[in-house]
């Protein structure tokens, strides 16, 4: 700007401008490596980027299958929009499908008719979307129950299981309003359905409906409006809150099973330049692979097959995309009694509880789930080594409790199939499921914890008595014994590498003085829910217990060590007699040489 | 860190520890938990020490490309050569369009050499030696967070906040208004306000009616022939499905199909348990609305041994010698009956529209 810097010559002040030329040998990669930091300065996070490291896991792919079909769903669906007609308007058949020539249908169902049929290639990219759009909601909760059974969505991850339980309710309604796009038999159903479940909403339900509608059911207006929806406003929702759900993980780092070497300070895996880059890069090509392959052989939502949409038809069986299943079972077996009439209005709760509070109801509960588990432990560290789900007993069979409400629902969508496959009435299989819905939860809760502290229990018995061999040893006396391979430090490890929360005490005299506060009977609350946590916990075994369980094993380890010594070779473990016993001397024998490889 | 530090001497004598307690803490030395021993050495893979294994595993990479390249080259072959309408038996599959299974495989294992390849070289070649990142805590130091309020404050200041508090209400208030007129746009013109539109039926009006007055009653028609029907077509045991006349006239066809559907059937008089019911229809022929009352779909099935009507949308049933009063399934209130007679020329027709809203329940419907 200012003409007060003649003593900078030209060439001083071009000195500095060739410092990122490109290293020696580089060659044209380098050229434009260099080229584009000039002018963007991305070098530096381009490295970081691509040195880090993300751990290996199958669990882990579960995340990265609902990504890869996210993005074959925005592929495909923009390939849709360039035939799809999104129109009510009315027009008569007359493509190449025999069946429907001369029928009258909207343009919206025609379109969709000649995607399939007309349009070269159409039908595959339909089908793929179709497809894609069904694995991307399962592989979007079994990630969730990935992420739930194995505690990551606990402190610093509390945003991201937000973030994501609102992207599995944007994917269901995305999923609904795509379904409802081709204006079927099938669809329209749906949406009469949908408009049903508008209309049960209290004080506001008609005012909504008519809204939505532009009018009285179906109207001209809700194909257009669900279009736009479906192409434009939830994915722009979807893609962003899914951007910043992965830029989170790269903030807090993948977390990582337990295992030797892996801290809460630290993240063990491989790099994503190259490693990661070729599996998950090969991944998406396998996933979007395998969706091509279903698609071209397996066919989904036959349109042509189903007909346009008429309000007096409807087909026998007919069923929403899966996704949608436990909501329609829901309304099967929300009895009738629910709705009532009270101060001259219709309450209809058969419906609305099924229908629209449902889905909320669940989401808040998933959604409050973090916060209520840290305020119960009260613990405010961060967390990056996950839970084995049976490490953490009562939060596994919660959410095992969970899945059984949610699968009850599920089945009940298909209660009529059941009873004509089972030859039952749809009276008792009904009823039936509506008992299930109250019993099985609580009774899928004992179970699982029962079988999480089981596994706990055997998890303990490995570190304390080693690995069962198999081999049988008779002792000079005539006893037998089976040969137990203690567990090496790094087996040993993934099996004590937890913490059991402890239930939280009543602190002293808080009953005993007579004053009540808010805070101390919130406190009593916490205390019990920590009681039914945390009471029947199993701990990991300590060093002081491993040395005691060889101690008490000496016993028979010093009578064993006389067989032992006739097979030097073939035996390197020690022996185990009654239920508990090892001998302290053989127990330690492993480690004298793990020192001497040192 | 070697573990056998974290072990008791083998002659400590320590006293044995009751295992049936559970946990235990340790004494005499011993850590409360064992110690993270570290990564376990690498295991080299065949192909990190085996030339040949590592050549096998290049040629199985490249041949899953070359895979994919044909099987693009296939996608194109059929795009252009197959007929759109031919059709291939399929094992399994059954029947099904050539073109479009054609298409599908040869783009999936187009898709899935790439993939496939790129694993198996990731998982073959490249290093699997494990690396070890940093982690460091998210939270930011102390400074920073000062730093972080005093930005706040320090604006706060210099915008004057705590000393004009009326710039700060007026600026809230206007902040909370500027959308309602965003709303107001979309809300108010989204739809028309339902006022009665759910309570009536185009059975309410009458053909050829003027300002609520004159015309003729509306006859039953079939649906889809839309022809009328005399009481005499009614047989006992048939079924009809049942439109208004004149609908395909009105200026939303389905809205009013929607509503106005009906289910026509003869039953005998004397299984006909509600003396109204029998007085709405003429010599056991009875018209209900096909909506079900449930959700709104139409109630297809009915079953003639029993009379039962059967929503296939929840299962809803209704029984028909009953009033259409619901016996099972999530429906609240029993099918509106239509009340008709015959006209002159003989046809069925409606006397009046539903005494009661048809379909779902709202709120309003009181
Ligand atoms: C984000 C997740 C998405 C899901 C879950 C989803 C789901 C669906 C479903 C189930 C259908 C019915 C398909 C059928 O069987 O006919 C559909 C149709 C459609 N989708 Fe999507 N979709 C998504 C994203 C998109 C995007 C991003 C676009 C466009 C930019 C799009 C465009 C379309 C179009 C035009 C149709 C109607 C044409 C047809 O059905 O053939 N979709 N979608
Ligand atoms: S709509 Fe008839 S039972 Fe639900």
């Amino acid at each position: 700007m200012s003409t007060e810097t003649p003593a900078r010559s030209a060439d001083a002040l071009r000195k500095d401008d060739d410092t990122s030329a490109p290293a020696k040998g580089a060659g044209a990669v380098g050229a434009v490596a260099s080229w584009v930091d000039e002018r963007t300065g991305t070098a530096k996070g381009f490295r970081y980027l691509m040195r880090k490291v993300f751990p290996d896991h199958w669990s882990f792919m579960l995340g990265e299958i609902a990504m890869y079909s996210l993005v074959i769903l925005l592929l495909t669906g923009t390939f849709l929009t360039f035939w799809f007609v999104p129109s009510a308007g009315h027009t008569v058949y007359d493509g190449s499908y025999e069946p429907l020539k001369g029928i009258a249908m909207s343009e919206a169902y025609a379109s969709t008719v000649d995607i399939s049929f007309d349009v070269r290639g159409g039908l595959i990219i339909r089908q793929i979307h179709h497809w894609a759009a069904l694995l991307f909601i399962v592989a979007i909760m079994l990630h969730m129950f990935r992420v739930f059974f194995t505690g990551a969505f606990r402190k610093p991850r509390e945003i991201n299981w937000i973030i994501g339980l609102t992207l599995l309710m944007l994917a269901l309604v995305e999923g609904f309003a795509g379904y409802s796009l081709p204006d079927d038999l099938l669809s329209g159903t749906g949406l009469r359905a949908a408009e049903g479940f508008m209309l049960s909403i209290p004080v506001l339900g008609s005012y909504i409906s008519y809204m939505v509608f532009g009018g009285g059911f179906p109207g001209e207006a809700i194909i257009p409006r669900l279009f736009t929806v479906h192409v434009l406003l939830l994915p722009a929702i979807i893609v962003g809150l899914f951007t910043a759900h992965i830029i989170l993980v790269m903030v807090h780092k993948h977390t990582q099973y337990p295992g030797p070497g892996r801290t809460e300070k630290n993240v063990v895996g491989f790099p994503m330049m190259p490693v990661y880059i070729a599996k998950a890069g090969g991944f998406f090509f396998i996933v979007f692979g395998i969706t091509a392959l279903i698609a071209g052989l397996v066919t989904i939502n036959p349109i042509w097959a189903y007909g346009p949409y008429e309000p007096t038809q409807v087909t026998a069986g007919s069923q929403p995309d899966w996704y949608m299943g436990f909501a329609d079972g829901a309304l099967r077996l929300l009895p009738g009694f629910l709705e009532f009439d009270l101060l001259g209005r219709t309450w209809s709760f058969n419906i609305f509880l099924g229908a629209i509070a449902l889905i909320p109801v669940l989401f808040t509960i998933a959604g409050a789930y973090p916060f209520l588990e840290a305020w119960i432990t009260g613990d405010k560290r961060e967390h990056h080594i996950l839970d084995r789900p049976r490490n953490a007993p009562t939060r596994t069979a919660l959410g095992m409790a969970a899945i059984s409400f949610y699968a009850v629902l599920f089945f009940a969508a298909g209660n009529d199939i059941m009873a004509i496959k089972l030859h039952l009435s749809i009276n008792d299989i009904t009823n039936i499921l509506r008992l299930s819905a109250v019993i099985l939860p609580p009774l899928v809760f004992w179970v699982t914890k029962r079988i999480c502290l089981s596994l706990q229990r055997r998890d303990r018995d490995l570190v304390l008595h080693g690995r069962e061999t198999g081999r049988i040893v008779r002792t000079a006396d005539g006893r037998f014994f089976e040969a137990h391979e203690p567990l090496d430090a790094h087996t040993r490890w993934r099996l004590v590498a937890f913490e059991s929360n402890r239930p939280l005490e009543l602190p002293e005299g808080s009953d005993s003085n007579g004053v009540r506060r808010m805070g101390a009977a919130k406190q009593r609350l916490r205390t019990r829910l920590s009681g039914f946590w945390f009471n029947d916990r199993i701990e990991a075994v300590t060093p002081a217990e491993l040395a005691a369980a060889h101690h008490r094993g000496e016993y028979e380890a010093l009578e064993a060590a006389a067989v032992e010594d006739s097979h030097p070779q073939e035996f390197g473990g020690h022996l185990h007699g009654g239920a508990e016993e090892i001998g302290t001397s053989h127990a330690y024998g492993h480690l004298e040489e793990e020192k001497s490889d040192r | 860190m070697s573990e056998h530090d974290n072990l008791p001497e083998r002659s400590s004598g320590s006293s044995p520890v009751d295992l049936s307690k559970g946990h235990v803490e340790g004494t005499g030395g011993l850590p409360a938990r064992f110690e993270n021993p570290g990564l376990p050495a690498h295991v080299h893979r065949h192909g990190d020490d085996d030339d040949a294994a590592a050549r096998r595993s290049e040629r199985q990479v490249a041949g899953l490309f070359v895979l994919s390249m044909l099987a693009t080259v296939g996608f194109a072959v059929a795009y252009f050569a197959i007929d759109k309408n031919s059709t291939v038996t399929l094992p399994l599959v059954g029947v099904t369009n050539a073109l479009h299974v054609a298409l599908g495989v040869t783009l999936g294992l187009s898709l899935l050499g790439i993939g496939l390849g790129a694993v198996h070289w990731a998982k073959t070649l490249m290093s699997d030696e494990e690396i070890v990142e940093e982690r460091h805590v998210l939270r930011s130091d102390d400074g920073a967070r000062q730093g972080a309020i005093d930005v706040l404050t320090e604006g706060g200041e210099s915008a004057q906040i705590r000393r004009r508090p009326l710039i700060v209400y007026t600026l809230g208030g206007a902040l909370g208004l500027f959308a309602v007129p965003l709303g107001l746009q979309l809300v108010g013109s989204l739809g028309p306000l339902p006022k009665n539109d759910l309570s009536t039926t185009l059975w309410s009006t009458r053909i050829g009616q003027r300002d609520g007055k004159g015309g003729r009653k509306r006859k039953l028609m079939r649906d889809p022939e839309g022809t009328a029907i005399r009481l005499t077509d009614v047989t006992l045991g048939s079924v009809f499905h049942v439109l208004p006349e004149g609908i395909n006239e009105t200026e939303h066809p389905l809205n009013e199909k929607v509503k106005a559907s009906v289910i026509l059937v003869r039953l005998e008089e004397s299984k006909i348990r509600s003396q109204r019911q029998r007085d709405w229809g003429i010599d056991g022929v009875v018209a209900y609305s096909k909506i079900c009352t449930h959700v709104g779909c139409p109630v297809g099935l009915y079953e003639q041994q029993t009379h039962h009507l059967l929503c296939p949308c929840h299962q809803s049933t209704f029984d028909m010698t009953d009033d259409c009063k619901v016996i099972f399934g999530p429906a609240k209130r029993p099918l509106p009956q239509l009340k008709i007679s015959v006209d002159t020329e003989g046809y069925l027709v409606a006397d009046q529209g539903f005494a009661e809203p048809v379909g779902p329940s709202f709120w309003e419907r009181g």
